[in-house]
């Protein structure tokens, strides 16, 4: 690369683009779709039913301890596809760069989506850039999307993943801590560093929602990964969903010292801090061993705890605390924790 | 290290065994009065932990208790608020303040909205942080807005001897600055609210000392317990208050690994230099005599108060947020319960009143952390 920096020319579509998307792009994303450079990405039709998602990425700052946009970008539309039951296969993405992004910054990222995709197991097969006027933009925004092909075992009678399968004693789980990638980015955003550093989770959660699959055929009701608003704003969510209760043991819930001491300095609450390498799991409780035994054999799945159960009731999600009392979740409310995906 | 200090204090086995023995301990004080006791805590802080840990709950109905004017926003009066958005509205001002004021109400509107409209507001985590902005600014005449009780007052008061010190001239202080003794001295003037004893603010008497509350003892003739913020502390405050609810009022200090008799002479000493005591307004309770700080005639140049008097000679009083109760609420007459707005359009997403728009205000506390019936 000649010039450090995205200039307006780079997406004119004419000698500048050509290069960033031969020397940078395509050294990085190298599925042969994509590489033959054609308008469209010609794909071989699917084992099964479709499942597509697509996500934008704002977070500032573009990087962070744990990741960076681009890990986020590819984990982010990964764990959409993953949660819904689907093996995430392709992906598009799309760049919008604003001039004077750092080069060596543009590539960092791009490195780290081929990194994500390759762990994650999918393929990028479609791209675009586009930039803008210094001040347009925030250094960089990427969108992608994906498509996922659902596993065959979802495809039986009654076997969706909506919550509507979710029964009274229905267990919870998380596959590990709460709250290290909302924590994360808020303690960049106020400066602030830890004794103990934190670091964002972000990471794509297919093998391990793969495998959870494999040992716990049928048995898994409901998944979601809660990134925005956290745990408890998803609980809500599929409490509300289902008109059931959802009772959450405090003491159960894993949070790293360092979360909830930072948490604690910043007027924060783990439960309402994002998460991007995490899901949260709803199985039958016969099956609650064998499904927390299957998350916990996988590295990304080690501190997965069983938080708590479902209960007959309205649609209220009950926190136990410590001392006995109980405390109604709702949704995150008025906090504004912009900008963290 | 700071593990090792916090652990025990937040062990759930100790807490349950406390927890019990304050129970029964209160309950065979309300049986023998024949009516729940009643119990303020001043402190905002104290209000998040009691109702994050369930404790206000699993002490009824044997002690009720109700919510102090302890948190600096909620009680930041709606005429200094419209005064410090006129502020915001000057060619060449810039407002700093702290996150929680941006959204909370005067009577035209909030700094969020002004800020919407083109007004330079800036928020900052210090006020450090605000003399930086005015250095690296020189251009513009940077004002802070200094909100807080004791334990804030003294960072703003070390800022304007570094000003002075640096001479920054384009760096302006607006002290919002409340001392809490006057304050909680106008509620326990108030014959409408009715406590039996006052949970004291630990972080507050880490400044002052224990020995700030003793008029609360001799002059109202009810005891007083000053506790920490993890479970295990506020229990053993609670508990200790209980051991000793049977001898003449005092003061207690249960918060001994943080607070002294006499408080922190060097804070002391900074407040003493920068400020001087004024009457100052607080929402809900008016006029205290002695209880805002004002900055000393030394540091008149930097005091916003003095220096942009002419931006807000024009200004109307300012008028009541229809239907809101913070005034109440911040008194301990009602809670926020009792308020028709509460969960009805006043929410932490939506906030009418002030004590929804702060983490530590009494709403936002009860909306946060809804109590399971």
């Amino acid at each position: 690369m000649k010039q450090e920096q995205v200039l307006l020319a780079h997406g004119d579509g004419g000698q500048l683009t050509h290069q960033l998307v031969q020397e940078l792009f395509l050294r990085y994303f190298n599925f042969p779709a994509l590489q033959a450079l054609t308008d469209a990405a010609l794909l071989p039709p699917p084992a099964g039913r479709l499942a597509v998602t697509t996500d934008s990425f704002v977070v500032q700052p573009l990087f962070f301890p744990g990741g960076d946009i681009g890990t986020l970008a590819v984990a982010g539309t990964v764990n959409d596809l993953a949660v819904s039951g689907a093996k995430p296969m392709y992906l598009t993405a799309g760049f919008i760069l604003e001039e004077g992004l750092l080069l060596v910054d543009l590539e960092r990222v791009v490195a780290s989506m081929a990194e994500t995709a390759r762990d994650a197991g999918v393929a990028i097969v479609a791209g675009d850039t586009k930039v803008v006027e210094r001040g347009r933009g925030d250094g960089l925004y990427i969108n992608t999307a994906g498509i996922g092909v659902v596993l065959p075992d979802l495809d039986g009678e009654g076997a969706s993943l909506d919550g509507s399968r979710i029964g009274e004693g229905d267990a919870v789980l998380i596959s590990g801590t709460l709250g290290d990638h909302g924590l994360t980015i808020m303690a960049q955003r106020a400066g602030i560093a830890f004794d103990t550093p934190v670091q964002s989770d972000c990471a794509p959660l297919s093998s391990l929602i793969a495998a959870l699959q494999e040992n716990c055929l049928g048995q898994v009701k409901w998944m979601r990964d809660p990134t925005r608003g956290g745990v408890a704003t998803t609980l809500k969510e599929i409490a509300e969903v289902t008109a059931k209760d959802i009772v959450i043991d405090e003491q159960a819930l894993p949070v790293r010292d360092a979360v909830a001491d930072g948490a604690a300095i910043l007027g924060l609450d783990p439960l309402y801090l994002a998460n991007e390498g995490k899901v949260l799991v709803i199985v039958a409780p016969e099956a609650r061993d064998a499904a927390l035994a299957a998350l916990q054999a996988h590295p990304l799945g080690r501190e997965a705890a069983c938080i708590g159960h479902v209960s007959g009731g309205s649609g209220q999600v009950y926190l136990k605390t410590p001392l006995g009392g109980h405390r109604i979740l709702n949704r995150l409310m008025g906090e504004s924790l912009p900008r963290i995906c | 290290m700071l593990d090792e200090i916090i652990k025990p204090l937040r062990d759930p086995v100790r807490g349950r065994q406390m927890l019990a023995e304050i129970q029964a301990r209160w309950h065979t004080l309300a049986a023998r009065r024949g009516r729940p006791i009643v119990l303020m805590e001043f402190c905002g802080t104290h209000t998040v932990a009691l109702a994050r840990t369930g404790i206000r709950s699993l002490l009824l109905p044997e002690v009720e208790l109700k919510s102090g004017p302890g948190c600096p926003v909620c009680v930041t009066d709606a005429r200094d608020l419209d005064r410090a958005i006129a502020l915001a509205s000057v060619p060449g001002v810039t407002v700093a303040t702290f996150g929680d004021l941006l959204r909370v109400p005067g009577s035209r509107g909030s700094l969020q909205e002004a800020r919407a409209q083109g007004a330079d507001v800036q928020v900052v985590a210090s006020p450090l942080d605000a003399l930086q902005l005015a250095i690296a600014h020189r251009e513009r005449q940077v004002v802070f807005l200094a909100a807080g009780f004791e334990t804030t007052a003294p960072a703003t008061a070390v800022t304007v001897q570094a000003a002075a010190r640096q001479g920054v001239e384009n760096f302006f202080v607006y002290s919002l600055h409340k001392m809490t003794p006057p304050g909680l001295r106008a509620v326990l003037g108030d014959r409408e609210i009715g406590i039996d004893g006052v949970i004291l603010p630990g972080h507050v008497s880490l400044i002052v000392g224990r020995q700030a509350w003793d008029f609360v003892a001799e002059e109202h003739q009810l005891p007083g317990v000053v506790a920490g913020f993890e479970p295990v502390e506020l229990l053993a405050a609670l508990g200790l208050m209980a051991l000793h609810w049977d001898e003449e009022p005092q003061i207690l200090n249960a918060y001994e690994r943080v607070v002294r008799e006499r408080g922190n002479g060097a804070a002391q000493q900074a407040l003493a230099e920068s400020f001087v005591p004024v009457d100052a307004h607080w929402r809900g309770l008016g006029l205290l005599p002695g209880s805002g700080l004002a900055l000393a005639e030394r540091y008149r140049q930097w005091d916003a108060v003095v220096q942009f008097a002419d931006c807000w000679r024009d200004l109307e009083p300012p008028k009541p947020i229809a239907g809101c109760r913070c005034g109440d609420v911040l008194r301990g007459v009602c809670t926020p319960l009792d308020c028709r707005l509460f969960g009805q359009g006043c929410s932490p997403a939506t906030p009418v009143g002030p004590c929804m728009v702060s983490q530590e205000g009494t709403c936002a506390a009860y909306a946060r952390f809804a109590v399971a019936k």
